[in-house]
């Protein structure tokens, strides 16, 4: 498979000014993302699990290019909400597309295994194995999954120009985020604001999730810096921290595609995806809609239907 | 009337529901003082993060009302609300704001009784419901 995709790569590459893909990291549990210019560099190039990241990301900021994207199922929505929104430019773009069988969420390994100590990653069919000075644990892939991965509804690139292998069935509707939004929403309204309190204590405002995030296209013009108006004091009081995520939550509304990347990059292992994941629900329920899974349509919230079949208004 | 009074915002639309509320006191429908009204220029004006600043300044109530479906001022203002709204409504008690602390409805400025019972319909539940604590902390005071 990875032979199949170098060698397109090798191939567009005289097209194109450059090539996002993944290739290995500063050890053997993270991958990187890598700019392939050169045909040389090309070997690179790798796939396994442990590709996390949402290439995507770079799209915006690289625009006017010649880029060809390596990508996995939830990742070409980004590409697609992206064009969608026309913020990048479809011919200048070449879309790898990896079918993707779910990658690793890194916090769940580092409960069974000392991240740092590991030496050498060594794959099986549903496993992987780390060898770290201590010895080796074994894990199975389905545990350390990262929860976005159960019940992948879009596994293949949505949209694509080349394919690595064959397509991967839909695994379900998004369980795994389902859940994790189903398991806040039993909770009492006390609970859920201690909860939020708790996890958003810990928020120490860097911006990481705005900065990973594909969609946030604003960024040196984010509403959350700017002074007129003021929205967020700079003082950091939970609702100083808890007004920022509304604002990041609110403006993805009808465009986050649940990727997942702000809740990997937040240094604090904040639980932000399942905001995200409520409002998407809650659109899906309210608009039948889903960002990023299909060309030309307009996110919901830029348009509106004059009877609203799906919107009880309160009767006074 | 012994009880405190709340803090609950008002965002009316200037062509309708501000007009509504106007109505009522020029008829002389009493109704309790704790909203207080910030007029817009049109529901559609109200940024969702208007709301969400006033919860996390320590409103313990927000309330938005703009034109009725179909009778936009500026012809369609109040759909795009509508929808805003709604999202914002089922997100909040996600985040940790109580449900019933965020209304939005619709009063046209002839409708002042139905203000009336808008207004004092919302304020006695703010008042079931009590202040907003939620980001109280040391030292705060």
């Amino acid at each position: 498979m990875i032979d199949r995709l170098r060698e397109a790569v090798r191939e567009k590459l005289q097209e194109l000014d450059l090539v996002i893909g993944y290739g290995e990291g500063y050890d053997p549990l993270h991958a990187t993302p890598v700019f392939i210019q050169k045909p040389e560099e090309v070997d690179r190039l790798i796939w396994n699990p442990l590709c996390v990241h949402n290439l995507a990301t770079y799209l915006y900021e690289l625009r006017g290019k010649r880029v060809g994207v390596v990508v996995k199922g939830c990742d070409s929505r980004s590409v697609l909400q992206l064009l969608n929104e026309g913020l990048i430019k479809r011919e200048e773009i070449y879309i790898f597309g990896i079918p993707c069988d779910g990658v690793i969420d890194l916090r769940k390994v580092a409960q069974k295994v000392d991240i740092y100590r590991v030496k050498e990653v060594s794959w099986q069919k549903d496993a992987f194995t780390a060898k770290t000075d201590r010895g080796e644990v074994s894990l199975g892939l389905e545990e350390v999954l990262q929860d976005k991965c159960r019940g992948c509804p879009y596994p293949t690139p949505v949209i694509h120009d080349f394919l690595a292998k064959d397509p991967v069935k839909p695994k379900g509707e998004g369980e795994g985020l389902l859940e994790q939004v189903s398991e806040l929403e039993e909770l009492s309204p006390q609970e859920r604001l201690a909860y939020w309190r708790k996890e958003l204590e810990r928020c120490i405002r860097c911006y990481a999730c705005r900065n990973a995030c594909p969609l946030c296209v604003c960024q040196d013009f984010c509403a959350a810096e700017a002074r007129d108006p003021h929205w967020i004091p700079l003082r950091d009081r939970v609702k100083e921290k808890w007004m920022w995520q509304m604002l990041h939550v609110l403006h993805l509304a009808g465009r986050c595609t649940g990727c997942g990347e702000c809740e990997r990059a937040c240094p604090m292992g904040i639980p932000l995806l399942r905001i995200r994941a409520k409002v998407n629900k809650e659109l899906k329920e309210l608009f039948d809609y889903e960002a990023g899974v299909k060309e030309g349509v307009r996110p919901p919230l830029l348009t509106y239907q004059v009877s609203e079949p799906k919107i009880e208004e309160r009767q006074w | 009337m012994a009880k405190r009074e709340r803090r609950i915002i008002g965002f009316l639309c200037n062509w309708c529901s501000y007009g509504g509320a106007d109505t009522a006191g020029v008829s002389r429908l009493q109704y309790p003082t704790d909203l207080r009204v910030l007029r817009v220029p049109c529901s559609g004006r109200v940024n969702p993060l208007l709301v969400v600043k006033a919860f996390a300044e320590g409103a313990d109530g927000v309330l938005v009302s703009g034109c009725h479906p179909g009778d936009c001022h500026y012809v369609e203002g109040n759909y795009y609300a509508r929808r805003r709204l709604e999202l914002l409504k089922r997100l909040l008690p996600f985040m940790g704001i109580e449900p019933g602390r965020f209304e939005y409805t619709w009063v046209s400025s002839s409708e002042g009784q139905r203000w009336q019972k808008v207004a004092t319909e919302f304020t006695e539940e703010i008042h079931r419901l009590g202040p907003f604590e939620g980001w109280e902390e040391e030292g705060d005071r």
